[in-house]
């Protein structure tokens, strides 16, 4: 973990005007954003939006082409990635996965399968586990090794609702005994972690950003699902002023066409209402 | 092997050539049971495929230059595993198409060459098939010295070669160097195979990579053990193919790759099975 006075007030990591390209096409552009100790941010988009690049870029794993990303040094990083193949031939229980990346000491291994739930699955091949069980044993792999940044890419994918839940109630715990920043990527337009501080809309760029609107003040969600969810999920309200056309340009709420479009760009207005995607993009999320 | 050690009547053993066979074999065995481990985690038969045909091209290549022949198939293989990974990061070609390409390239151009070269008159089915009845003593100084050499280097890089095979981009992301390892590991690859060429052969290095390491996965309930399972499974079948080939008089190499399939249909068996698969289904529930 870094302890120096200086680092604590630093974000862990910054990305400033960042953009990725590959194969001629900007995968995502003019990205900002921040995580510092502590903080809980959520990355929200459609599929190809670019939040698995940004995220990707964020930890140092994919080079910016412009813009800069800004690490504190020897920062700590646990990661769960979105896809994970891993070969019928490769012998790997989960006790196993644990120590991937670094020797772990037993009590605290065995104190992170405990804390996803999952430790009486220590001996099971990872081939064996259901997508959810996997997911856990995912998680508390990132989150044995005590990271200073955990990025967690769609943690919930396979993960029912009462155990989505379940997982962001861990993650709320983790980051307020750990104290950790976390970055987290969902693949829900409208329904977030509650935790989370800042919630960050992609769509090829910062659509919009803003803190997630707490549940409590939705009556008819926490009578639809609970107030155990209403504490772990929360909606995020928001409203989309220009679509992306299938060229590449822009067309915004006012009839104007630009190439790109950026927040400050004069085009968008932050009205926190909700409104259906009006995204023209055809293409699936891309994995680099 | 204790090869320092050597007593008058040792000493008359190892000039029998039958029994240099089977130390060679064993110490190639021992070193290609971890590559081939990873090979088959990873996928990357092809590729094993492909680099162990371009050893024609090595071939060739030393005949023409007059160069030592183990350096020369070591230079184009590696020169290829490089050329391929550059061609890989450019996405132009699948990586299948692209070893298929070089694959069947490199083995075209090394029987051209050899075929303008009419003042020399190579035996292509030793090259293609091995000769293991033919290792003199430096061969098996080379076997076992550049053997202890990979091993080393596997332990060494076996961390995040394990960690990028699950996933590159965790072993990146958590600091790990998943793309040196790779590149390590494809060199290593280069040396196994300029080492094992004279031994089994071009077309049957690949089968002693996979074929040991399958039959490992049975028995294996760890990835570190499933690389020493395949050492030794490699191990039985190199002398229980030499002891097949003195028997039935049947080619060497060939006769190895045979040994190690019956291994690997033997570990099918429910019989022989039981006591791995049961404990990682029970493990499973």
């Amino acid at each position: 973990m870094l302890s120096s006075v200086d680092n604590q007030k630093r974000p862990l990591v910054s990305l400033h005007n960042v953009g990725v390209r590959r194969g001629g096409r900007w995968l995502v552009r003019g990205v900002d954003f921040s995580v510092s100790r502590g903080e809980i941010v959520t990355l929200i988009g459609p599929n190809g939006s670019g939040k698995s690049t940004s995220a990707k870029t964020a930890i140092g794993v994919l080079k910016p082409d412009e813009g800069s990303v800004e690490r504190v040094a020897g920062l700590k990083v646990g990661y769960v990635p979105q896809k994970l193949a891993i070969d019928w031939t490769l012998p790997l229980s989960v006790h196993r996965l644990m120590t991937l990346t670094g020797p772990l000491p037993e009590p605290e291994l065995r104190t992170a399968l405990e804390a996803v739930g999952i430790a009486h699955l220590a001996k099971a091949e990872v081939q064996h586990l259901s997508g959810g069980e996997f997911q856990r044993a995912l998680l508390a792999r990132a989150i044995a090794r005590k990271p200073d940044l955990l990025v967690l890419d769609e943690p919930v994918q396979g993960v029912d609702f009462s155990g989505e839940i379940a997982l962001y109630d861990l993650i709320k715990s983790i980051r307020n005994s750990e104290g950790c920043g976390i970055l987290l990527i969902s693949h829900d337009l409208h329904v977030v972690m509650a935790e989370t501080d800042t919630v960050v809309c992609l769509n090829g760029h910062v659509c919009c950003r803003g803190t997630p609107q707490a549940v409590s003040q939705s009556p008819e969600y926490v009578q639809l699902f609970g107030t155990r969810a209403a504490r772990s999920l929360a909606i995020y309200s928001h409203h989309h002023d220009h679509t992306h056309l299938p060229d590449g340009r822009v067309q915004h709420a006012d009839g104007t066409i630009t190439d790109h479009c950026h927040a400050d760009d004069g085009h968008h207005d932050h009205d926190h209402e909700h409104h259906d995607h009006g995204h023209h993009h055809a293409e699936g999320e891309r994995h680099v | 092997m204790t090869m320092g050690i050597i007593t008058p009547r040792e000493n008359a053993m190892f000039d029998d050539f039958f029994l240099r066979a089977v130390v060679a074999g064993v110490g190639l065995a021992l070193t290609t049971g971890p590559l081939g481990c990873f090979i088959i985690w990873r996928r990357m038969a092809y590729f094993g495929d492909t680099i162990s045909h371009s050893a024609l091209l090595g071939v060739a290549l030393s005949l023409l230059f007059q160069l030592n022949l183990t350096l020369s198939v070591f230079a184009v293989a590696a020169l290829v595993s490089i050329l391929l990974l550059f061609l890989q990061r450019r996405q132009a070609l699948s990586a299948d198409a692209l070893l298929g390409i070089l694959s069947h390239a490199t083995l075209a151009i090394g029987l051209v060459i050899v075929a303008f070269m009419s003042w020399v008159r190579i035996d292509l089915i030793a090259f293609l098939f091995g000769d293991i009845l033919a290792v003199s003593r430096s061969d098996i100084a080379m076997i076992w010295g550049g053997g202890v050499l990979v091993l080393a280097a596997i332990i060494w890089l076996w961390r995040p070669l394990l960690a990028s095979t699950v996933n590159p981009e965790l072993a990146e992301a958590e600091g790990l160097k998943p793309e040196r390892a790779k590149l390590f590991f494809m060199l290593l690859m280069a040396v196994v195979i300029a080492i094992a060429m004279k031994i089994v052969g071009i077309l049957l290095i690949t089968a002693l990579l996979i074929i040991p390491a399958a039959t490992a996965r049975r028995f294996a309930g760890t990835p570190e053990m499933m690389a020493v399972f395949a050492s030794l499974i490699g191990a039985v079948a190199v002398v229980g193919g030499l002891f097949g080939s003195l028997r039935y008089d049947t080619p060497s190499g060939p006769s190895i790759v045979v040994a190690a399939l019956i291994l690997f249909i033997f570990s099918l068996l429910p019989l022989v099975r039981r006591g791995g698969a049961a404990a990682a289904q029970q493990g499973g529930q």
